[in-house]
């Protein structure tokens, strides 16, 4: 049985509270990777991390992509999208594909 | 001709003919294995696209409400009024095997047997805007987990179906050409074995026949 978790700035997270995921606010950049390894290792099924606090755990977040739990969604902040999930998705296009034919033209 | 030395020997070439075999088997079955991995991810993957942008949406919208409550009400009544869930959501995660790629499959549970019984707080000291902005982001909680679901296939499914292409790829152009021309480079070396074999009981036969006899064999 997991859990859901949002790592992300306070401000961004705290209504996720309210819906029964488990809330991690992140002041402080130096601590976002060790948090996120804390828990990804932990009970967490699917952790959401804002775009921001996303950037600065990069490394962290690539070490589980490739395994099936727990998944690890980015999702936009209070400041706005950085189009950095959307760019994932793409990314993944082309590491199957080669070149990325299904969004390429888009915005 | 191989960078490799290939000992000429009929053994040899069995089992060269039996790892052709092999390989063109191999192949066939995994390039069949990446073009129907490749039609499921492509389906997969637009509804991936389609999520994060409906989520993304939603989000942002949860947000501006989260915003406009906040302003209406002082930080500390918003941390207590959310401080203490009473909802809480249990993930139950089996895989399901597409083309031996496991993928997760979740299903939710809420600790309240409503899903809809999210408002941790009693109304009298929030202001409406804060239940606007809790139900909004309930709304895309759906869609936020079948994202988690369909983002985390199309990365796994992604790397597999770059692990298969290049396979696909090593036998194709690499292991068959390889092993056809080691097949020819035998074959043509005991054909020639067996005509210098030929020819030389021939000479011994002429050279047997001129001691016995004394006559040229025309």
């Amino acid at each position: 049985m997991y859990k859901a978790a949002v790592i992300g700035e306070y401000d961004s997270i705290y209504g996720f509270a309210a819906l029964g995921i488990d809330t991690y606010p992140t002041d402080g950049e130096a601590e976002i990777g060790k948090l996120v390894r804390r828990i990804a290792e932990g009970e967490y099924g699917i952790i959401y991390i804002t775009e921001s606090a996303a950037q600065a755990a990069k490394a962290e977040i690539d070490r589980y992509a490739q395994r099936i739990v727990p998944a690890i969604v980015l999702i936009p902040g209070v400041t706005g999208n950085t189009g950095e999930g959307i760019r994932q998705v793409r990314h993944s296009v082309e590491q199957a594909v080669g070149s990325d034919i299904l969004f390429g033209n888009e915005e | 001709m191989p960078a490799t030395q290939i000992i000429p020997t009929r053994m040899e070439l069995t089992r060269l003919k039996r790892k052709l075999a092999t390989a063109v088997k191999g192949h066939k079955l995994l390039k069949d294995k990446r073009d129907e991995l490749m039609r499921q991810f492509l389906l997969l993957v637009r509804e991936n696209m389609e999520l994060r942008r409906t989520v993304e949406e939603g989000i942002r919208n949860a947000n501006q409400n989260f915003v406009i409550a906040r302003a209406g009400m002082s930080d500390e009544v918003l941390r207590t009024a959310l401080m203490a869930p009473k909802q809480e959501v249990f993930l139950e995660q089996s895989t399901q095997n597409v083309m031996s790629v496991d993928i997760p499959v979740f299903t939710f549970k809420t600790r309240t047997s409503d899903e809809n019984d999210i408002y941790p707080y009693g109304y009298a000291f929030t202001s409406a805007d804060l239940d606007d902005a809790v139900s909004s982001l309930a709304k895309v909680f759906p869609q936020m987990l079948r994202l988690a679901e369909c983002e985390k296939s199309c990365q796994l499914m992604a790397s597999e179906i770059e692990k298969t292409r290049r396979r696909v790829n090593a036998l194709e152009h690499v292991i068959i050409p390889e092993t056809q021309s080691a097949i020819r480079y035998i074959s043509m070396k005991l054909d020639e074995n067996e005509r210098s074999t030929q020819i030389r009981l021939m000479k011994v036969k002429d050279m047997v026949l001129e001691e016995a006899h004394h006559y040229k064999e025309k």
